[in-house]
């Protein structure tokens, strides 16, 4: 097992640190079991079963800094990992920008850990897969989809009395389900850290009903339209916002984040009042490490508030520059939704689109946080408050701040990624092409 | 990704926003320690053998042994500061077995003859579970056996013999040349890959192969502070099947193309590419924004070799058409009633796409594909028509054919191999035809050099490309740089626009050095050659905003 407790973590990382003889010293303990099944075709394509442990020390003289790593713990591989990184520290460059390592820290409890999914066993994989594959068997389906599931820890420490330890367990799943015909297509996705609340044979039915009601879809003129997104499809833009919510960047000029005449947006209101983004280590849906592997504490943090921007990623280093308090990039993001739910925000809309999701999304200009990208996966005509019919997909040209700006309802949250995303409304985003793509 | 074997890289900071995510493989080691030789080729032979007679002796009725030791080197600086040197080594053994008609496979680290045995005991232990779901037993297509055989990228220079002293210098060589011509920031990183493998099989094939990679590139930019406004301009060198020789700067391999832009055939000069992207950044900022409508393009190799890819490369794997991929990166427009009707139109009729895993100084050329197949070149558009597509031992039957492609890959000794993208590429035209000859028969067009944003469908329909640098074309002559350029089309009407082809001499390689594929996803290499080539009445968009 690749899985150690606090205590026998505690004593591999300070038996390393006693061989350390540098000016600091730093290891990161980490070990993983995890398992996966993947099936296409209505069949098991591939399963797989991986055990990994692996220690990295880095070690540095001044700000020449050196890291190894290994994956056995007896005392010479040890001592040989901290020799190393010390050799290599030696012979490397000045760092200009190198940290001196934290020291003790405080942290939140972890909610990460769910005895459960670390229970997963390569029958429950099968079964998973094969309550896939029957249900879209018997409707003339085609099932394709993956399991990944881990339990997994992290420790870390340092000679300057730095000790984090947590232990987390997931389980991501994703389907798609095609028509035999090959003219519809849906898709679905669950990630959790309990995998009581995987619900993998709902989400095969979801896609299942979405393949079959997006058959023979029908091409509308590509243009700017109302769309309601689905917290899959909105997740990819938002995620990708969050890229530029880098202070180095942003005070360096080349960000969205970046001012006119020089300095960055903090403060600024960039988005529609009612958005409202923060991260929170302990939220019970998307519970993350209360630490990050540089040992930083991660605590609830606003980043959007009322539309404002209110904080802004600063790494150790910069935020030394600029004499400010370093802010860890966020392990979650939580935007705040409302009560509507799908079914009312469609009976809500008189002429729009409903987007399962969006696929290779990709910057156009990294300057207006512009991207294109496609609709995939049960793409739908709304009118008078009812679904008519599918539509064919669209390739859009739109930017999240353009997007965030033209909010029109939020709605009920959904966990997509370890992020909770609501379902929103939007006006006039811009499909720009069609796409023949099912 | 696994997560033992993903090194993040430390120290990057904001200056990573310029450079791709990059995965990194295996145990850090010191410099020196890549030149210390892995285990020789007849130690090899004896634990492959350990692994295909303890396969056999449990029923296997085929297996293949992987033995890898996989090294890299990653150097990263920006403007004066060098961020990270990183070297990596990554050594184990992967076991393929068909038992009861079904693949089952396991790695381990632990390359003993123990270690061995219990890997080989699990890949069929997985073989004989997943049997009980199988629809179909696997059919592999008949292959010899090559006996001890060996084979070797052609390098002139070791990246591994080169001091990581002269790396850094190099790099940071660029970065001053493009800060003193202009430009606010310059991010640069070496990428150098070798991969050292060992593949045996129960057929009779021991092939050890040693292969190179490398890929120099960087990321400058320039920014109008008063205006909040700021231009990027990558690089326009391409990763290569070669060695550090890459760098040399060999004059007899520039060419001199339209608007000034110098470009880069087997030999690139990084600090020369490096102030040109300092000038041409400035002068961005200042560009005239693209007028949307129809142009003709004229697209240089370095940028057209990532439409290749994307609109030919991807949709003719054989597991994508056949819906393996579904979940994940998608399917293919190009069914099998299309390639069966021997008259779907892929392209207009100069349109030549080839796959070849055998071209000197591609990043995908090895001797023998990850299931001991000779590599070999075909065809896959001819004419025009598409031809055939990209398949294994595995996949050949189910096209009616007897005969392997040869384009099986795995990324490490820890990941199954299966089918990836062979190098594709358009042939070069026939007629004598340079670029200038190709600007000057433009009325109006757009001349687009480099990679940039990139976006296709899940069907390889409908894709929308940017570049890296655009230049005007009116009457015949470049008029200036360009901005907010990118273009919308087809896959089926784009090629079937192509109304000319430029010579070989033109000829040169775009490659993709991180190209990811597959669940658990696994990342390979891959070049696409092809000349200068026009593409008429192809739809512009502007992509410019303000907000």
């Amino acid at each position: 097992m690749a899985i150690y407790s606090k205590d026998e973590a505690k004593r591999i990382m300070e038996k390393a640190l006693s061989f350390s003889s540098s000016d600091s010293c730093e290891v990161n303990l980490d070990g993983s079991e995890s398992g996966n099944i993947r099936y296409a075709r209505n069949t098991v394509s591939t399963a797989g079963h991986r055990s990994n442990q692996n220690l990295v020390v880095q070690a540095n003289f001044g700000k020449k800094v050196g890291t190894a790593t290994v994956d056995e713990f007896d005392d010479g591989s040890l001592e040989r990992a901290v020799k190393r990184a010390e050799e290599l520290a030696q012979l490397s460059p000045e760092n200009p920008e190198f940290m001196e390592p934290l020291g003790q820290q405080e942290y939140l409890e972890s909610k990460t850990f769910v005895e459960s999914t670390a229970n997963i066993t390569p029958e429950f994989r099968t079964k998973v897969a094969e309550d896939s594959i029957n249900p879209a068997a018997a409707k003339e389906v085609t099932a394709a989809g993956f399991l990944d599931d881990s339990s997994s820890f992290s420790a870390m420490m340092n000679t300057n009395g730095l000790f984090a330890y947590n232990r987390e367990t997931n389980a991501n799943f994703t389907v798609t389900m095609r028509t035999n015909d090959g003219t519809g297509s849906g898709w679905a996705t669950r990630d959790v850290n309990d995998v009581e609340k995987l619900q993998a044979s709902e989400a095969s039915k979801r896609a299942i009903d979405k393949a079959l009601m997006s058959r023979e879809a029908k091409a509308i003129e590509p243009g700017k339209y109302t769309v309601i997104l689905e917290p899959s499809a909105a997740s990819g833009l938002i995620g990708n916002m969050f890229r530029a919510f880098n202070a180095r960047s942003a005070d360096e000029g080349r960000s969205f984040m970046s001012k006119e005449g020089g300095g960055n947006k903090l403060g600024e209101k960039i988005v529609d009042e009612r958005v409202n983004i923060y991260s929170d280590p302990q939220n019970i849906e998307v519970p993350s490490s209360p630490w990050n592997g540089a040992g930083q504490a991660r605590k609830k943090m606003n980043w959007v508030e009322n539309g404002v921007v209110k904080n802004l990623f600063y790494s150790r280093y910069w935020a030394k520059e600029k004499g400010v308090e370093a802010v860890p990039f966020p392990s979650n993001g939580i935007m705040e939704g409302g009560d509507a739910s799908l079914e009312d925000m469609i009976k809500d809309t008189k002429k729009g689109i409903l987007v399962t999701r969006l696929w290779y999304i990709r910057t156009v200009d990294p300057q207006t946080l512009l991207y294109t990208g496609l609709t995939r996966d049960g793409t739908f005509f709304i009118e008078n408050g009812k679904i008519k019919h599918p539509v064919k997909n669209f390739r859009f040209n739109e930017s999240p701040i353009i997007m965030l700006n033209n909010l029109e309802t939020l709605g009920v949250q959904e966990r997509v990624n370890g992020n909770l995303i609501p379902f929103m409304k939007v006006r006039d985003f811009n499909f720009t092409s069609l796409s023949d793509a099912v | 990704m696994k997560r033992r074997d993903f090194v993040k890289i430390a120290g990057m900071g904001a200056g990573a926003t310029m450079l791709p995510s990059v995965p990194i493989f295996g145990n850090a080691i010191s410099e020196e320690m890549l030149l210390i030789p892995g285990i020789d080729v007849a130690a090899k032979k004896v634990l492959a053998d350990v692994a295909l007679n303890t396969a056999k002796s449990l029923g296997a009725t085929y297996a293949d042994a992987r033995i890898g030791r996989y090294l890299n080197q990653y150097v990263f600086t920006r403007e004066e500061k060098v961020q990270n040197v990183v070297n990596t080594e990554s050594f184990g053994i992967g076991i393929r077995v068909i038992a009861n008609g079904t693949w089952g496979f396991a790695s381990t680290n632990n390359v003993s003859d123990e270690g061995i045995k219990k890997a080989t005991e699990q890949a069929i232990a997985i073989a004989k579970a997943n049997a009980r779901i199988q629809k179909e037993p696997v059919r592999l297509a008949p292959e010899q056996g090559y006996g001890e055989v060996s084979w070797k990228t052609p390098i002139k220079k070791d990246f591994k013999e080169v001091p990581v002293s002269e790396k850094v210098d190099l790099l940071l060589s660029a970065n001053a040349a493009a800060m003193e011509n202009g430009a606010n920031f310059v991010n640069s990183a070496l990428f150098m890959v070798n991969e050292q493998k060992y593949f045996a099989s129960t057929e009779g094939s021991y092939i050890d192969q040693d292969v190179h990679r490398i890929w120099p590139t960087f990321g400058v930019t320039a920014i109008d502070k008063e205006k909040g406004k700021f231009k990027s301009r990558q690089a326009l060198s391409s990763p290569m099947g070669m060695g550090f020789e890459y760098l040399d700067g060999d004059s007899s391999q520039k060419i001199d193309g339209p608007g000034g832009v110098k470009l880069y055939k087997h030999s690139y000069d990084i600090v020369e590419d490096a102030t040109e992207a300092a000038k041409q950044a400035k002068e961005m900022l200042g560009a005239k924004s693209v007028e949307p409508g129809k142009y003709d393009l004229v697209l240089e190799p370095n940028h057209l070799g990532l439409t290749i890819h994307e609109s030919v490369g991807h949709p003719l794997e054989l597991d994508r058409v056949l819906g393996y991929e579904a979940n994940y990166a998608g399917t293919s427009f190009a069914t099998i009633d299309k390639w069966k009707s021997k008259n779907f139109e892929y392209g207009s009729d100069l349109v030549n796409l080839v796959a070849d895993k055998t071209q000197v100084g591609s990043l995908g050329a090895v001797g023998y594909d990850d299931e001991g197949v000779k590599c070999k070149k075909w065809d896959l558009v001819r004419n025009g028509v598409l031809v055939n597509y990209q398949a294994i031992r595995d996949q050949v039957h189910m096209l009616d054919q007897k005969e392997s492609h040869g384009c099986c890959y795995s990324q490490s000794w820890n990941d199954v191999q299966f089918q990836r993208m062979p190098n594709v590429s358009l042939e070069p035209g026939n007629d004598k035809y340079s670029v200038n000859d190709m600007i000057k028969d433009v009325e109006k067009g757009i001349y687009i050099a480099g990679r940039g944003s990139y976006s296709i469908d899940q069907q390889r329909y409908n894709f929308q490309f940017g570049g890296t640098v655009f230049y005007e074309i009116e009457n015949g002559e470049i008029k200036g740089m360009l901005n907010d350029v990118a273009y919308q089309s087809n896959t089926k009407e784009f090629w079937n626009s192509c109304a000319k082809i430029c010579d070989k001499d033109d000829y040169r390689m775009f490659g993709s050095f991180f190209d990811g594929k597959g669940q658990p996803s696994q990342v390979s290499a891959v070049s696409h050659g092809c000349s200068t080539t026009r593409f008429n009445g192809v739809n512009v968009i502007n992509t410019g905003r303000n907000i």
